[in-house]
């Protein structure tokens, strides 16, 4: 009996500390959406999308920087996910557990912890100066498909392993091939996963700044990058530089760009709950 | 497979979106002339090279003017390796990036644009510390400062016995490194245990909510937030002065007003455009340089820059 009640006790206690944790973290996550949007939501129309940067702050506009962002987010996309899924099937379903792979698997998941400047660096002399990409929209893309890629290849990993042995065993009873169920049973059944990890790593490769400002991101960018060679600046950078202006109307400025950036980041994971949801409902094991 | 289907479609409609943009700009093509320009280097300079490029662009539209913000050090380390052709320096270039320009086979040209003062500033609540001498900022700020002048009354006894927070940009902007050459007497060397920020809004912060505090920054900073700061008067052995743009432009604000430059690539002016750019710079930076906050030059140093700049186009032979 005592101790039924001093177990309920703790339970409380429990949900009582697993309640302010949570409430913790949103009210200061509403405290700064709320100023940011009460700053910079008025300043946000059609001629602050469709404008180049500008002294006069009231004039000035995003156009290259979200353009730069949605580039930079494509091309990171299409290098980093191919690549990423890939190995992250390798490390699944072929790799023999032995000492190599058990190393590899160790420096996969300390890569995700190096500082994002580290990358920069690594992108500024390999990509940039070694393959002479120069500080294009490609150095920046590759770039940050290496700072992502150990997400992705962390997040297949996960997605494949919880796709049930049975699943496979009847592949293969049916005779398929090794490839054959990779392909067309284990692949689909864990997209809803991967595409989730996928996009999560995608929207922290949109905000980062360190790692471009590094390889030569701009700030005043006069035209629209029409090819990966050009050279860019994207929506972090566009911030970073207005919140370092004296002038508060750049501060709104900048509060109105961080609102977009929130916006596509909100799109992107948006678009992953949603995929997660679909595929779960189809894969009833 | 759908899944993929989706991922090539998000990744196509990106591409596209990014392409619609760019392709009518490609088209309208004058006779006007074109090419490319790039600038790198000082945060600080950039509001106003920013200013120079957009009114450039208004009479030069096809040439692109890019620029960027790696400080004026890591805009030295590109100029030197030929990657930029003009850069912003909030301070002269150093021996050693001399030297590296040299070993890489490159010529310059400086060109003054503009002045910019360093404001001292308290909080509007300090009501002693009416001014300041540059002994007393360099006995506060020198590296052997360091856990020894904490307090308001050992920089002058009639001060008040509190204690004293100093606010400062980072060690990697030009801002320190002119003002720790100016005030200790050699840059990049000062006490460590002070709050520094790169970011100068934090600085402003930092001051204008701390009774005891004082710190260092650009005049323009001051001016935008001039109801929540103070400024202290510089004494160098003539009188307290104020910084004003009167008193930066004609250096009686000695010894924290500072000229800041331009770099250009003598490689560089042997394309028209970049000489046509440049011209175009020294021509308009007096206006445009108040524009963004800063303290122009008497007009007559913009025409002695005109003409320097002319002369060595033509010891050139550009």
């Amino acid at each position: 009996m005592k101790r039924s009640v001093r177990n309920k006790i703790y339970d409380k206690v429990f949900e009582i500390i697993g309640y302010t944790a949570t409430f913790f973290g949103l009210i200061i996550l509403l405290y700064f959406i709320t100023d940011i949007v009460y700053e910079g939501w008025n300043r946000i129309d059609y001629d602050f999308l469709t404008s180049y940067t500008s002294r006069k702050a009231e004039k000035s506009g995003i156009f290259p920087a979200w353009v730069g962002s949605v580039w930079i987010l494509a091309l990171t996309l299409i290098i980093s996910v191919p690549i990423g899924i890939a190995s992250g099937i390798y490390f699944e379903e072929y790799a023999k557990k032995n000492k190599i792979t058990y190393m590899l698997e160790v420096n996969i998941a300390n890569l995700a912890g190096v500082p994002s400047i580290i990358y920069g660096l690594l992108g500024l002399e390999i990509f940039g100066r070694m393959f002479g990409f120069g500080s294009s929209i490609l150095t920046g893309s590759l770039t940050l498909a290496l700072l992502i890629l150990p997400i992705i290849i962390v997040s297949t990993r996960e997605a494949l392993k919880a796709v049930p042995q049975s699943l496979r065993d009847a592949s293969f009873a049916l005779g398929a091939s090794k490839w054959q169920t990779i392909w067309l049973q284990i692949l689909p059944s864990s997209m809803g996963g991967v595409l989730t990890g996928t996009i999560l790593a995608l929207s922290r490769a949109v905000g980062e700044t360190a790692p471009l400002i590094v390889i030569g991101a701009l700030a005043y960018v006069p035209f629209i990058p029409s090819s990966p060679m050009d050279e860019f600046t994207v929506l972090p950078m566009q911030i970073f530089e207005w919140t370092s202006r004296p002038q508060h109307e750049f501060l709104i400025n900048a509060a109105a760009a961080i609102i977009v950036l929130l916006c596509i980041t909100f799109l992107m994971n948006g678009i992953a709950i949603y995929l997660r949801n679909k595929w779960q409902k189809k894969n009833q094991w | 497979m759908k899944a993929i289907n989706i991922l090539i479609s998000i990744s196509i409609i990106g591409l596209l979106m990014s392409c619609g943009g760019s392709s009518q700009k490609n088209n309208e093509q004058g006779n006007n002339m074109s090419g490319d320009i790039k600038i790198d280097g000082s945060s600080t300079v950039y509001p106003i090279t920013e200013a120079v490029a957009e009114e450039f662009r208004e009479i030069e539209p096809d040439i692109r003017v890019t620029i960027g913000v790696s400080g004026t050090g890591g805009g030295f380390k590109k100029f030197a390796r030929n990657e930029t052709d003009i850069s912003n320096a909030s301070r002269p270039i150093k021996d050693i990036e001399k030297e590296t320009c040299e070993e890489h086979a490159i010529h310059y040209h400086s060109i003054t644009i503009a002045y910019d003062g360093l404001a001292v500033v308290i909080n509007p609540e300090n009501t002693w510390a009416e001014s300041i001498t540059v002994e007393e900022l360099k006995k506060i700020w020198e590296p052997s400062a360091q856990n020894k002048i904490t307090h308001w009354n050992q920089i002058r006894p009639e001060w008040p016995n509190e204690e004293i927070h100093l606010f400062g940009p980072g060690i990697a902007s030009g801002t320190y490194d002119y003002f720790t050459e100016a005030i200790v007497g050699k840059s990049g060397s000062s006490r460590g245990d002070f709050t520094a920020s790169e970011d100068d809004n934090v600085l402003v912060q930092g001051v204008a909510t701390d009774k005891y505090s004082l710190g260092f920054f650009g005049l323009a900073y001051f001016e935008e937030n001039s109801k929540k700061l103070k400024l202290v008067a510089v004494d160098n052995g003539n009188g307290p002065v104020k910084p004003t743009a009167e008193t930066v432009s004609n250096n009686s604000y000695d010894p924290l007003s500072r000229p800041i430059f331009i770099y250009v690539n003598q490689k560089s002016c042997e394309r028209e455009e970049v000489q046509k750019f440049v011209k175009f710079y020294i021509k308009n930076a007096g206006s445009l340089t108040k524009d963004v906050g800063y303290v122009a030059l008497p007009t007559e140093k913009y025409d002695t820059e005109y003409k320097k700049f002319i002369s060595f186009l033509e010891t050139h032979k550009l």
